[in-house]
């Protein structure tokens, strides 16, 4: 975004920011009013820049947001159904608001260990000074203005520190669930795995009405040496909805990151994620799938930069589009001078199942070492059409063949979802919108 | 075997079939009655899994002429799932791998829709475990193949004993089995053509389809047809395969077409 102008419409957007209240960390308070200056500064991406070429996302700008002005009261009936079996640990979010008679304590064990899972707001000074040198510090907002406009309302967030050694066993379920239409809401999480930590996380976004809202959210993950990091990411926004996502992530030496991201909601969905694989013997896995229909679009930029030798990543991201959806796969695999021995695979895989869908792929790879290895590949298709043939030849129906093979496509990305309850119901989701008859 | 009384299950006269606009099939005639044992043989490239395909109902074929009847109905007017449904059964030369689709779930599926068929109860996931194991264990095959993705990095040998497991689910009327024996080791040929041995009846029927004589030391047909250039050359009974192996192909006598059967 070259061209800076002031935009009236993210003027709008930042209504009701400068009612939040200061922040006892004073890097917060000016990451904020940075923030802010660079909203101001920037504008609305169009499909003339070209991180945006293949994503319109004009409709938002048809429609005015609000920071919600009253949360919603929700009793644990009306939510449960969101929970996890496993999970015993949950930060719940409505509209953006923390929501403490929803959210979980931790248990005495985890206690004990000094884990910290807690609303940023409620961080104590002895947490701020982890926060410090991370909080705004991975996802650069200067010339992205949907990072810029969630860290201008950085507020109250999910924080989770695991302290060095620790394991947490259970998974920890960030639930994000939007209950109001016209409401802007602006998650914000911050994990930090310390040395040697293990942990595995669920960003969930749910919403409770089929209405029109906007999520935006940013992520930002830091692994510390050896530290191991399991993300899930789940968006199932209503498909009325706008969701901006970036989610940045940081690796020490031998550190692992994998990462299965779930597109399903949304009218228009943007993720951005950035990982930095920053010493060497770190790895990092990242899957996706974006299952849509209808007019929905889910455009998902990805950058893995291998900075330094030894590093390996991997990358499958799947799309299924029905209808006449569109799908928008950037896959930025940059590995600098230096990184030598960096080992990277990237595939993107599209079936589209419709004349009407649409996919634009493209991957790319900036290599600026010599002694790498580096796979990629994108293809775009239909069934295929001897696969169908053998279900057939077993006295399958064509419909049940082609059901089987759309769900088989899905499932293979939800098979790497490290949380069995979770695997069991997303199959299920798949499951009903890959079967037609 | 060969009954006097058994009635014919397929009956194939001149059948013509194309792909992509090129001729493979230029007349074949085949009669297969129940209870027998057919066995196809013919170099590469004479259309055996071209006739294998279009009995099964492939789209990629044409058919440009003559009839094929499955127990006194027109066959060509089914669609594959029909056939198979009606008791037609492929093995296929190449087995389809499928990734994604758990060997298990896809088992359980084609044999359900073989028991609606059948008028029999669907079995649930439990039931069908114990049964397909049941089924594994002839074929001494390692339970572990029910998790995997169908025929996915399945060697050779295993992709066909996975045919030969679905033959036995479905228990067809008739099993055409393109060259289930190439990419077997002797032990693995043994125990696929047992498996063969105890499914066959006098109430179906077998076409095998090889290029070897290796396998019908086994499997003992009762009619062999030598097959060129997509029509049926010669048929004899066991000792024509014994004589293609020792003089070769070039031996049959190509002026002479028979009709298969009796
Ligand atoms: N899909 C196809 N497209 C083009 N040619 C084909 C196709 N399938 C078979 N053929 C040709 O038909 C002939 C017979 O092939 P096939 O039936 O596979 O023979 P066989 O099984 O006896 O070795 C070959 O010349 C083969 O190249
Ligand atoms: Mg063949």
């Amino acid at each position: 975004m070259s061209i800076v102008t002031s935009d009236s419409y993210l003027k709008s957007l930042l209504h009701g920011q400068s009612q939040l209240s200061m922040s006892p960390l004073e890097r917060l308070n000016q990451l904020r009013a940075n923030a802010v200056d660079r909203v101001s500064a920037l504008r609305i991406p169009t499909k003339n820049d070209e991180e945006w070429r293949f994503t319109d996302i004009s409709p938002l700008t048809k429609i005015s947001f609000q920071p919600v002005r009253m949360a919603s009261p929700l009793q644990s009936s009306s939510v449960e159904h969101f929970y996890l079996a496993e999970t015993v640990t949950r930060l719940v979010f409505i509209d953006g608001v923390y929501a403490p008679n929803l959210s979980t304590q931790l248990s005495e064990t985890s206690k004990d260990s000094n884990v910290v899972v807690s609303n940023l707001l409620a961080a104590t000074s002895e947490n701020l000074a982890a926060i410090e040198p991370h909080l705004g510090r991975h996802t650069d907002f200067q010339d992205n203005v949907f990072a810029a406009l969630n860290t201008a309302f950085l507020h109250e967030g999910a924080l989770i520190i695991v302290p060095r050694n620790v394991s947490v066993e259970m998974p920890v379920h960030l639930l994000f669930i939007a209950t109001q239409k016209e409401v802007a809401s602006h998650p914000r999480c911050l994990l930090i795995a310390e040395p040697s930590s293990t942990v595995t996380v669920l960003e969930d976004y749910v919403t409770l009405q089929e209405e029109t809202y906007i999520t935006n959210t940013v992520t930002e993950i830091v692994l510390a040496d050896n530290a191991t990091v399991n993300h899930v990411r789940i968006q199932r926004d209503s498909k009325q909805s706008f969701h901006m996502a970036n989610c940045s992530v940081s690796l020490a030496r031998a550190s692992r990151y994998h990462s299965v991201s779930i597109t399903l909601g949304a009218r228009i969905s943007r993720y951005n994620l950035n990982v930095q694989l920053k010493d060497e013997g770190a790895e990092c896995a990242a899957d996706g799938l974006a299952l849509i229909s209808n007019h929905q679009l889910a455009d998902t930029h990805t950058c893995i930069d291998h900075t330094k030798p030894h590093c390996t990543s991997r990358q499958l991201h799947k799309c299924i589009i029905d209808d006449a959806a569109h799908a928008v796969f950037n896959g930025k695999i940059m590995v600098r001078p230096g990184a030598q021995l960096t080992n990277s695979t990237q595939s993107n895989r599209n079936l589209l199942l419709t004349s009407k869908a649409r996919i634009d792929t493209k991957p790319q790879l900036e290599i600026f070492a010599n002694d790498v290895k580096c796979a990629h590949g994108a293809t775009v298709g239909q069934l295929d059409n001897e696969e169908i043939f053998y279900l057939r030849s077993r006295g399958l129906s064509e419909v049940t063949a082609r059901n089987l093979l759309t769900y088989a496509f899905g499932a293979e990305i939800i098979d790497r979802i490290p949380i069995a309850s979770l695997k069991f119901r997303l199959e299920q989701t798949v499951l009903e919108q890959t079967q037609k008859n | 075997m060969i009954y006097q009384d058994s009635k014919v299950l397929l009956e194939v006269r001149e059948l013509c079939a194309t792909v992509n606009g090129i001729t493979i099939l230029k007349g074949i005639n085949l009669t297969v009655k129940s209870g027998e044992i057919h066995a196809i043989m013919g170099t590469n490239g004479s259309g055996k899994s071209t006739f294998a395909k279009v009995i099964a109902g492939h789209a990629d074929y044409e058919i440009t002429g003559g009839t094929v009847d499955f127990e006194g109905k027109n066959l060509l007017d089914l669609a594959p799932e029909e056939r198979a449904r009606a008791g037609i059964f492929l093995g296929f030369q190449y087995p389809i791998e499928i990734p994604g689709v758990a060997n298990n779930q896809f088992l359980r599926l084609a044999y359900n829709t073989a028991q609606i068929q059948r008028n029999k109860d669907e079995l649930d996931p439990l039931e069908f475990d114990d049964l397909v194991r049941e089924k594994m264990k002839l074929l001494e095959m390692n339970p572990d193949f029910l998790d995997r993705s169908v025929n996915e990095n399945f060697s050779g040998g295993e992709k066909k004993r996975n045919e030969i497991l679905q033959m036995s689910l479905l228990d067809p009327r008739i099993a055409i089995l393109d060259e289930t024996d190439s990419g077997l080791d002797i032990d693995a040929l043994r125990i696929v053509a047992n498996g063969v041995n105890q499914l066959a009846n006098k109430g179906n029927a077998t076409i095998l389809v090889t290029h070897y004589q290796r396998m019908l030391n086994y499997i003992v047909p009762d009619y062999v047809h030598v097959m060129e250039s997509g029509r049926i050359v010669k048929t004899g009974g066991k000792e024509l395969a014994l004589d293609l192996e020792k003089h070769g192909y070039d031996w049959v006598n190509v002026e002479q077409p028979t009709t298969a059967g009796t």
